[in-house]
């Protein structure tokens, strides 16, 4: 989209629905975004923004009472949208590894370790039992877990959270994907156990280059690790950036918000950290506002009209928003 | 696991004397008299002394004992000696003779349990057989007309009792389309296929009837498993690697939602012995159910006892077994 080199994950479009009886639910309202290959892209809001949802439907791994509907889904030039339940399944084994929240829970209890690592290796990759279990042994020192090959023989119980979470690292690596979506993967899990995880994706992306897609509701991880940030409100984007660009200059007031939640290590300690005040929206409708300006601080008679749509602020950096930060006033 | 289950079955004996001391109190407290079917010409002294020659003057406490040792050494060392052929001490023992008959108890129960068990059992067999695909049907495809399909079958498995399926079936069947005998036949011998097929033919009717009940049950808990497994996080997990939805559903998904259900199954064997009390009367099989009515209303003490027994027995059994499953199939679960 933005530079010569053809895009990974090439979104346009996006909505998502859910049919449930208390009406429609609009989740994911019109999101377009890409990853380029090895880049690392951020995706930040709040509880209820749309994040997950935005990417489980581009996998296919949402309940049946969604419905998604996009312009162009493009993984490497082939379109998503266009693929048979089949093709999309084999995707996702082998081409998008996933990495779920929490680590406790989603490993199946009943199988050991080896068992599902070799799972996919065996599904997609046609490998034998044997070479499946030397790659998943491999896979498991590769995350840092000693003693690997003793270890696939142990169930999930067996492990720590934080290990639990290195084991779905290894699991969604196995087949060496292209493309790695985390989805929140160190919410569960303590501060040192997740700055350990951070570092290892780090390494890991250094070492095997997929392009990873890195949801968090958590701006201090996003700023440690990713290269872009999407921030989303409301089940759309609202603002979009580079890491360095979007922190040192915010433009939407969702993010300048967002921001000054943060608590600082420098300067007096605040009595209290700062909050948003307020609800996100329940989207039972599609938006004719913005979706923040029940709870936004410049808000306008303008964004009770119509819902902004992105407009670049500079090269790389766009926000859907009427106010101007650095002018101060209506854009 | 198997110091978990030897120090099991250690603790079932205590159980199982405290429950044979229960069953064989409640009896004997129980009012029946031996001689009261005899007839009205029968003087009280021959009354008294056949009461006597019963052993039923003797205190209830050395009644107990002995019935306890005729029970648990006795009767077990005979059964030792005429399933190998070989004597073990003086080989003349005293037999638990049912008041009734004046046949050996055992023996009785012997000769009644091939029927029970091949028609019990195949029933169970059957009753898994069905409500498994129910349940895991029901579950995937929850609120479908297949799911509605299966409510409505368990509901109706469940709320119709066994004596009036029974008679359905029999009027169904055998009077109006003769397909099946209503009448089982236990002295019929397997020889050739033509009575092979007979065989089936007889046993399908209280089979199912069993099967039925039975699987109403089962496809319910198998249903609500399910149900609690679809949704957790490791299918989203299977799913994402790729996997085939079938292998999802039924390797991942079942595997866990069996552990609950196999319990119930494990427990409800011993129990559908008092469902097929009342099957087997209505079709006439002559397996332990129908022995044990026969002993009741004939007031035959020492055969309710032991069958009352041999019941508790099969409970303990089956929780200890319903236990070892369950800790093979939750490697959460080690018994140590």
């Amino acid at each position: 989209m933005r530079d010569e080199i053809a895009p990974l994950l090439d979104v346009v479009d996006l909505h998502t629905v859910f049919q449930t009886r208390g009406g429609d639910v609009h989740a994911v309202n019109s999101v377009s975004f890409s990853v380029a290959p090895g880049e690392l892209l951020g995706v930040v809001g709040e509880s209820g923004s749309g994040k997950s949802v935005t990417m489980m439907s581009l996998m296919g791994l949402l309940p049946s009472s969604a419905r998604v509907e996009a312009q162009a889904v493009n993984f490497e030039g082939r379109n998503i949208r266009d693929m048979s339940d089949d093709a999309l399944r084999v995707l996702r084994g082998r081409d998008v590894g996933f990495v779920f929240q929490d680590p406790m829970t989603s490993l199946n209890p009943v199988f050991t370790v080896g068992y599902q690592l070799t799972e996919a290796l065996r599904t997609h990759l046609g490998k034998s039992k044997k070479e499946a279990r030397a790659r998943a042994a491999e896979m498991l020192s590769l995350v840092g877990i000693p003693d690997a090959k003793a270890r696939l023989n142990d169930y999930p119980h067996q492990f720590s959270g934080g290990m639990r979470q290195r084991v779905m690292i290894a699991m969604a690596l196995a087949c060496d994907p292209k493309l790695l979506i985390a989805d929140e993967p160190t919410t569960a899990l303590d501060v040192t156990i997740q700055a350990q995880i951070l570092e290892l994706v780090k390494g890991l992306r250094q070492k095997m280059g997929m392009g990873i897609v890195w949801i968090t509701h958590d701006l201090g991880v996003v700023a440690g690790i990713a290269d872009r940030v999407m921030v989303m409100y409301g089940g759309q984007i609202v603002e979009q950036a580079p890491v360095k660009e979007l922190f040192a200059n915010p433009q939407h007031p969702y993010t300048i918000a967002l921001l000054e939640t943060l608590p600082s290590l420098t300067g007096e300690r605040p009595e209290r950290l700062r909050s948003i005040d307020g609800q996100p929206p329940i989207l039972g409708a599609k938006l004719t506002s913005c979706p923040f300006a029940a709870r936004c601080r410049q808000v306008m008679d303008r964004c009770h009209r119509e819902n902004p749509t992105r407009r670049e602020v500079k090269a790389g950096h766009d926000v859907a928003c009427w106010w101007d930060a650095t002018q101060g006033g209506a854009a | 696991m198997l110091n978990f289950t030897i120090r099991r079955l250690m603790f079932a004996i205590p159980t199982l004397l405290v429950i044979s001391f229960i069953i064989f109190a409640i009896l004997d407290l129980a009012p029946g008299d031996p001689t009261a079917s005899l007839p009205m010409t029968v003087p009280p002294e021959v009354r008294a002394q056949i009461r006597s020659t019963l052993g039923l003057d003797e205190p209830f406490i050395i009644r107990y004992f002995l019935w306890l040792k005729q029970f648990m050494i006795t009767e077990p060392l005979n059964l030792i000696e005429s399933s190998f052929g070989i004597t073990i001490g003086e080989g003349d023992r005293l037999r638990l003779t049912s008041w009734a008959t004046r046949s050996p108890v055992v023996d009785l129960i012997a000769e009644r349990m091939p029927q029970t068990l091949w028609v019990v059992g195949m029933s169970q067999i059957i009753a898994v057989l069905i409500a498994v695909p129910i349940g895991v049907i029901s579950a995937y495809k929850q609120y479908s007309w297949i799911d509605q399909l299966g409510t409505l079958f368990s509901m109706i498995g469940f709320s119709v009792p066994t004596f009036f399926t029974g008679l359905l079936f029999i009027v169904i069947f055998s009077v109006n389309l003769g397909w099946f005998p209503s009448i089982y036949d236990t002295n019929h011998v397997v020889e050739d296929w033509d009575s092979f097929v007979f065989q089936i033919k007889q046993m399908i009717m209280p089979t199912m009837v069993l099967a039925l009940f039975t699987a109403a049950q089962i496809s319910r808990y198998m249903r609500a498993s399910m149900l609690d497994n679809l949704n957790q996080d490791y299918v989203r997990t299977a799913r994402a690697k790729g996997l085939k939805e079938q292998t999802v559903l039924l390797v991942h998904v079942l595997r866990n939602s069996m552990i609950p259900v196999v319990t119930v199954i494990a427990l409800n064997i011993p129990t559908i012995f008092g469902g097929a009390i009342i099957t087997e009367q209505i079709f006439r099989v002559n397996g332990i159910g129908q022995l044990l009515i026969t002993g009741i209303v004939g007031a035959d003490i020492p055969l309710v006892q032991t069958l009352t027994f041999i019941f508790a027995a099969l409970i303990v059994l089956f929780n200890l077994i319903a236990d070892i499953l369950y800790g093979m199939l939750d490697p959460r679960i080690r018994y140590e």
